[in-house]
């Protein structure tokens, strides 16, 4: 029983020493790598562009619920002029950064890990080795670098169209006065909570983005399955454990901020 | 460096790799000479591709020595020498490795855009050059997902070869082809191994067509090579395992005509 605890420990640590490693040397094989602003460029549009539309109906959605929650909770002691700075300081603090990056995992972060576990699979890693190219910093830097941007972006896309579904909810359905929804936010919102939401979401999307090339990078290493299984383990495992992770960090994150 | 070494672009000596205790390659010597087309014959399963990947350094041998151009490569190697032997080298995988997110144009383009400091328009014209060699130019915008078998193949060939290399290493490169398909391979690589002067080592178990259009073979059995010389002399050899491995054809006959007279067997 002790010595199954002590190898678990013992796999977790050296896991989490590869994965730091991995993520270490993919950061500086972007140095030798040439084009690499072409491929930086394509990565922002997968994690960008490709990911608007999801960003924008889960960023409303949010919006339109926190505001009538916010709404009826508030009206009680009667202050529900305070919504704005409910709904804002709730999306700008906490749902934000985890709801954007987790949706950026769903659809980015799976898609990331599923091409770099087929690439395995198929050998095209192996044979970009064989040209004499680092694989990581053709494959897997452009997506971390790219992640420090994207995330950031989307986040703040996700306040804006979570701001306008709070007024939508507050304002042009439940009664609240437009003016005072936004002077609310204006006043609530601090310098610092903005540098707490786009720490967050930088800090999400390159620790999500590492983990998905991770597991993606090493489905071969799954001694379980192989080919196709190989893969869709890999997909598995990296947006449960990106997911986890993204959670726990802000845990980590908020208390620091806090 | 001994004067062996200046015959054979490629030296590998008491060459040894196992997986999980199972040993693979049992102590492989053998030179590959500079210039010509040198095929490794062997059985599936005898440890071929183990064998080419560990020439290529995509694996790493457990024991042995392997020389490039008289210098050491394998366990340990300086990585100025791994890379420079990566510039020199190409190999050609079994299943083509192909990037499938990328088209034609920039499977072949990318080893010249990653590994030199060639201009864009220099990129271009190297890489549709290497494609038109190879009558691939018309579908310099395809996707490998749109090419055929065969195209693959010459594709896979054309991004080997754009990097001008002096070895190319082939893994079954005939590998699930019919009959005349590995013809048509086998002739594409005599042709093109000819044309850019490269030397061309190729693993397969397809004897006729290896026999006729190599200059050497060798063939390995259960991880050791147990026979080396010309196709003349391998037709001629009467080693148990290369006229066993040769008159297969022969003995399936012999089988055939036993089953056919066997009354146990009947219809």
């Amino acid at each position: 029983m002790v010595s199954l605890l002590g190898r678990q420990t013992l796999g977790v640590i050296s896991g989490l020493g590869d994965f730091a490693l991995f993520t270490g040397n993919s950061f500086l094989a972007a140095l030798g790598s040439r084009k690499l602003f072409r491929r930086i460029v394509r990565s922002l549009h997968e994690q960008g562009t490709v990911c608007l539309p999801v960003i924008l109906i889960v960023g409303i959605f949010t919006g339109l619920v926190l505001g009538l929650q916010g709404y009826h909770v508030l009206n009680r002691f009667g202050s529900s002029g305070l919504l704005g700075a409910l709904v804002s300081l709730s999306l700008i603090r906490e749902m934000a950064p985890v709801l954007a990056s987790l949706m950026l995992v769903g659809q980015a972060g799976s898609a990331l890990a599923a091409e770099l576990g087929m690439q395995r699979q198929t050998e095209q890693i192996v044979a970009l080795e064989t040209m004499g190219i680092e694989s990581r910093g053709y494959l897997v830097s452009p997506r971390l670098i790219a992640s420090l941007f994207s995330f950031p972006a989307q986040t703040a896309l996700f306040v804006l169209v979570g701001l306008w579904g709070g007024a939508l909810s507050g304002s042009l359905l439940l009664g609240v006065d437009s003016g005072v929804y936004w002077s609310s936010v204006e006043r609530a919102v601090e310098a610092r909570d903005l540098r707490e939401c786009f720490v967050k979401a930088a800090l999400f999307g390159l620790l999500s983005i590492a983990l998905c090339a991770y597991q993606g990078f090493h489905a071969d290493r799954n001694r379980s399955a192989t080919g196709a299984r190989a893969v869709s383990a890999a997909t598995t495992r990296a947006v449960v454990t990106s997911s986890i992770l993204i959670l726990v960090v802000d845990y980590a994150v908020s208390s620091f901020f806090v | 460096m001994n004067s062996a070494d200046t015959d054979h672009v490629l030296q590998v000596e008491g060459l040894k790799k196992g997986f999980n205790g199972r040993a693979v390659l049992r102590g492989i010597d053998l030179g590959v000479p500079r210039g010509g087309l040198f095929t490794v014959l062997g059985p599936s399963g005898a440890g071929k591709s183990v064998f080419l990947k560990c020439l290529a350094n995509v694996l790493r041998p457990d024991e042995g020595r392997i020389s490039f151009d008289g210098r050491p490569m394998g366990m340990g190697t300086d990585p100025a020498v791994k890379a420079a032997f990566r510039k020199r080298c190409s190999f050609l995988f079994q299943s083509n490795a192909l990037l499938d997110s990328l088209t034609a144009l920039e499977n072949v383009s990318l080893p010249l855009e990653q590994t030199t400091s060639l201009n864009d328009a220099e990129i271009r014209d190297r890489s549709m050059e290497a494609l038109r060699q190879l009558e691939m130019h018309e579908f310099a915008d395809h996707h490998p997902g749109e090419l055929s078998g065969g195209m693959q193949k010459r594709l896979a060939l054309a991004r080997a070869i754009v990097t001008r290399p002096e070895l190319v290493l082939f893994d079954e490169p005939t590998a699930g082809l019919d009959p005349l398909r590995r013809n048509g391979v086998f002739a594409m690589i005599a042709k093109y191994r000819r044309m850019f002067g490269f030397t061309a080592l190729v693993v397969t178990h397809d004897v006729p067509e290896a026999l006729v259009a190599s200059d050497r073979v060798a063939l390995l059995e259960k991880g050791r090579i147990c026979f080396e010389g010309t196709p003349a002399e391998f037709s001629l050899s009467d080693h148990p395992v290369v006229s066993g491995f040769r008159d297969s054809e022969k003995a399936l006959a012999a089988t055939i005509e036993t089953i056919r007279h066997d009354p146990l067997v009947s219809p």
